[in-house]
């Protein structure tokens, strides 16, 4: 039975490898932790990632010279330099360690196997002999965009196997779960959250939870893109949403969105960055491995947003494969033999079986890149604290921390859920056992009423409206389409003006089901404004960047412009405004200097200052656009100019 | 791909079970919906079709449709399996749809895994007993990469609950294992991380919920979506665990 008021210290929005760690880091610290989840925290979608976690162990050959600070490099030109430097540095110093912990909560990492070891490298077969004095230890493969080979996986089941592990800990450590609950609401006096509206998924009764801190961990937003996405029915960008209604809290680079190459036609279900790691082609219609061509020496395995631009050229340019479902081009992983897909990539065996009804040792897998992570999400500082409200903290692919700047590398985001949970939810229960929960019962109730009224309006509203599920569908067309891979202006306009009406047409939407309980209609009904208004921010976001950056590309303004766009949009937007506000903070202190990225020209505009003058101006902007100041001095972990000694 | 066949569109005709515990005026009962046929129609497209168009109220559960977060397992034509990997080109015209049993009904074919598969995890520790706690600045531990496949091979289970709702045993003892828990916990016997002495696992899967209080019909085997290798599994605890019962008496017989 729930009561209509809750406390906890810790409040987890989100059961996924990010909440979880965080809240596991919490309660260890003697914080009582509650964590809500849409789904059994298993379910969560941390349980689709692949094929494998980033972290410079360096145990194998193909490893060898790697350390934190070339992973560094890779994450920073990666992020097209979109990344703040100093959490890229944070993070690659620290992802070897969460390896580790995680082999220790229990994840059985695929191992080095000392001697003769048959690899395929940029379409050749190589023997390679792993040293006698490595075997054992965690393994590496090969993933995109990276100098060498750094991904640690379990088989193609990574991100299972550890939150399997990662849950097993919360199980052990007696983390109170709230499987089947959904926030609506953040509760907040302008200046400090003090918890969340949360509906009942299995009686669809309303509560809120109050606490000291909350942490938004929901994940991606990819559901805006409806159908073309490869995230999890459940990622509809919740927590960014519920952070953006409250007006104070901006969100940061919503118009970063990572398209994946592989992903299976026409279903979208993903087909892992493993599969070309460990050897696997793309192929054209005429049977062509295109990406030699394009991308001399990265190959298949340049970055992800590189090889999607490559392969929706290739289709345009009439070399896909034409089928019922639009085009698609092949990969092909036949090579690598029947005994390696069963064992190393288990799961794309399965997915091929299951969804493709095909055999990958004998037939070729048609693929297509679709939208896959969301790099945008809710703007905190390098202690995950949120901009504009205290006591508001974000973690994993719901925040942007932010490390990915404009493309994500495969298994970066792996890493960062464990990284950035343990780091925020040990900032977490720093200031949660440095004050008492202020139970302000007044503002809880109010936006319980609140949330109320809005499931009311809607249950009571009648007439001709559209359907919820045709408004989702509309929206799902215009980003995939108009907010796509290639954008331009007038496409992104015509976005604009689509999202729009949907808004319009969603606050005269009617629902047909009138069930008392559950009600899944409600229930999506009741999210569908928020998604719609996240969609918003990224079609106008994308319209104002006049560059082209990492997975922001526009074929209007197609180099990248580090003279007026090394920044990172911000934008605010109460429930009740009818437009969002747009500002422009720098994007962190630099210590690589821009430069190319080594994918095709270097057309880049340049920075018209000095690296210094650029710096000299980060702290005051970011915090006059609202940082709320770390615990320690920003640029403390900022290594300057170490990366010079692995630089190439 | 797999060729879609026949051009001819087949009318596919669902039987579904309902019922709302939330709605005071709702019984048990079952609705018939009918719906055209879609090349490559999976259970997740065909009652999305139904939701959206014929009874928006239907209540079910899909998170990452690709078979891999378990959360959509449900009778289909008596047999446990998870809906989202399920073709209706596979089904004959007549399909039925019920909820999982054994777990808790939450409405319709949506049904209360989460708490099972928690208690479960809490009656049998389902975590590394470790030795000592972790350091950071030590290099990991090795374990061979075959030891590694073997471990995964355990982990692999996805908790969707098919192989619990197939269970006869299951059915009627609700702290029965069944074959995920008792995977779970040979998964965990094997892993070399894992300090449980034999005598501590005996306790946690000697007893009528544990491996001996299997009677052997093994549809589990037969309904698991990840093919998990259940018999041999089963093989493994009893060997472990008959195993410390003749070592722990021949240890009493010389004190």
């Amino acid at each position: 039975m729930i009561s209509r008021l809750e406390t906890t210290d810790v409040l987890v929005i989100g059961g996924g490898l990010a909440g979880e760690r965080c809240a596991i880091e919490a309660a260890a610290a003697g914080q009582e932790a509650m964590i809500l989840s849409l789904v059994p925290p298993r379910r969560s979608h941390s349980c689709a990632a692949q094929g494998g976690m980033q972290a410079a162990l360096a145990n194998c050959v193909k490893a060898e010279g790697d350390s934190p600070l070339v992973h560094f490099l890779d994450t920073v030109r990666g992020s097209d330099w979109g990344a703040d430097q100093e959490v890229a540095n944070i993070f690659a110093e620290e992802a070897p360690n969460a390896v580790r912990e995680l082999a220790h909560f229990g994840v059985p990492w695929s191992r080095v196997r000392g001697g003769r070891n048959h690899y395929f490298i940029k379409g050749e077969a190589v023997d390679i002999d792993e040293a006698l004095e490595n075997d054992g230890l965690i393994g590496q493969r090969d993933f995109g965009g990276t100098a060498k080979w750094r991904a640690c996986y379990a088989a193609a089941g990574t991100g299972h196997a550890a939150l399997y592990a990662v849950d097993s800990e919360v199980v052990r450590l007696g983390v109170t779960v709230r499987d089947r609950t959904e926030a609506m609401s953040l509760i907040h006096d302008g200046s400090r959250c003090l918890g969340a509206v949360v509906r009942c998924l299995r009686t669809g009764k309303l509560f809120a939870v109050m606490a000291k801190c909350t942490v938004i961990a929901t994940g991606g937003y990819g559901r805006i893109y409806g159908q073309y996405t490869s995230n999890a029915t459940i990622n509809e960008g919740t927590g960014a949403a519920i952070a953006l209604d409250t007006g104070v809290v901006p969100l940061g680079n919503m118009e970063a969105v990572q398209f994946h190459p592989t992903t299976l036609s026409p279903s979208g279900i993903l087909v892992t960055e493993g599969c070309r790691g460990d050897g696997g082609y793309l192929l054209d219609k005429n049977l062509e491995r295109f990406m030699v061509e394009a991308e001399p020496e990265k190959q298949e395995l340049a970055s992800r947003d590189v090889v999607s631009r490559h392969m929706a050229q290739r289709m345009r340019d009439g070399k896909g494969v034409d089928s019922p479902y639009g085009r698609h081009l092949w990969l092909d992983i036949r090579h690598l033999g029947e005994k390696h897909l069963r064992t190393k990539l288990l799961e794309v065996w399965d997915i091929c079986r299951d969804f493709a009804g095909l055999n990958p040792a004998e037939a070729l897998i048609p693929v297509r890149p679709t939208q896959h992570y969301s790099m945008g999400g809710v703007r905190v500082n390098k202690d995950g604290e949120s901009y504009g409200l205290a006591g508001l903290f974000a973690v994993g692919e719901a925040a942007c921390w932010d490390m990915h700047g404009f493309n994500r590398l495969g298994g970066n985001s792996l890493a960062e859920t464990l990284v950035s949970g343990r780091l925020v939810g040990s900032r977490v229960a720093e200031e949660a056992s440095g004050m008492s929960l202020r139970a302000d019962t007044g503002l809880a109730f109010d936006a319980i009423a609140a949330a109320e009224r809005r499931a009311a309006h809607w249950s009571a509203r009648t007439g001709s409206g559209r359907s919820v599920y045709d408004i989702r569908d509309a929206m799902g067309e215009i980003m995939m389409h108009k907010v796509g891979i290639f954008r331009n202006g007038d496409e992104l306009e015509e976005a604009v003006t689509g999202l729009q009406q949907l808004l319009d047409d969603c606050d005269n939407a009617v629902l047909r089901c009138k069930d008392p309980g559950v009600n899944p209609e409600l229930g999506f009904a009741l999210r569908l404004k928020g998604m719609l208004r996240l969609a918003m921010t990224v079609a106008l976001g994308a319209k104002a960047r006049t560059e082209s950056r990492g997975a922001h590309f526009r074929t209007d303004f197609s180099s990248r412009n580090d003279k007026d766009w090394m920044n990172r949009t911000l934008v605010r937007w109460a429930d009740d405004e009818s437009a969002p506000t747009f500002s422009y903070e720098p994007t962190g202190l630099i210590d690589l200097p821009p430069g190319h990225r080594g994918y095709g020209s270097d057309d880049r505009i340049e920075m018209t200052g000095t690296v210094e003058s650029y710096n000299d101006t980060v702290q005051a902007e970011q915090a006059a656009h609202g940082r709320i100041p770390s615990a320690e001095a920003m640029g403390s972990r900022l290594r300057r100019g170490a990366w010079k000694a692995v630089a190439t | 791909m797999k060729d879609s066949g026949n051009t001819e569109t087949r009318r596919l005709r669902f039987e579904i079970f309902r019922f709302n515990p939330e709605d005071a005026n709702s019984e048990p009962h079952t609705d018939v919906f009918e719906i055209d046929e879609t090349p490559f129609m999976s259970l997740y497209i065909a009652l999305n079709v139904i939701r959206e168009t014929l009874d928006p109220g239907l209540q079910f559960d899909f998170a990452c449709r690709s078979a891999i977060c378990g959360s959509c397992g449900m009778m289909v034509n008596g047999r446990p399996a998870l809906a989202c990997r399920t073709l209706t080109s596979d089904l004959p015209e007549n399909i039925q749809l019920y909820p999982l049993p054994v777990f808790k009904l939450i409405g319709d074919l949506s049904v209360d895994t989460g708490t099972w598969f928690r208690g479960m995890a809490e009656r049998t520790e389902a975590w590394i007993h470790e030795r000592l706690p972790f350091d950071p600045e030590a290099q990991e531990e090795r374990m061979s990469d075959d030891i590694a496949e073997a471990i995964y091979e355990g982990d692999r289970c996805i908790e969707c609950g098919c192989c619990v709702a197939s269970c006869g045993v299951a059915n009627v003892d609700p702290e029965f294992l069944a074959g995920a828990g008792l995977n779970r916990v040979a998964r965990f016997m094997m892993d070399p991380r894992d300090n449980r002495s034999d005598e501590e696992w005996f306790d946690v899967v000697a007893g009528e919920q544990g491996v001996f209080g299997c009677v052997g019909m093994m549809a589990c085997a037969d309904v698991c979506p990840k093919e998990l290798p259940l018999l041999e599994v089963y093989a493994y605890l009893r060997r472990r665990t008959l195993g410390a019962r003749f070592v722990a008496r021949s240890d009493a017989d010389q004190v």
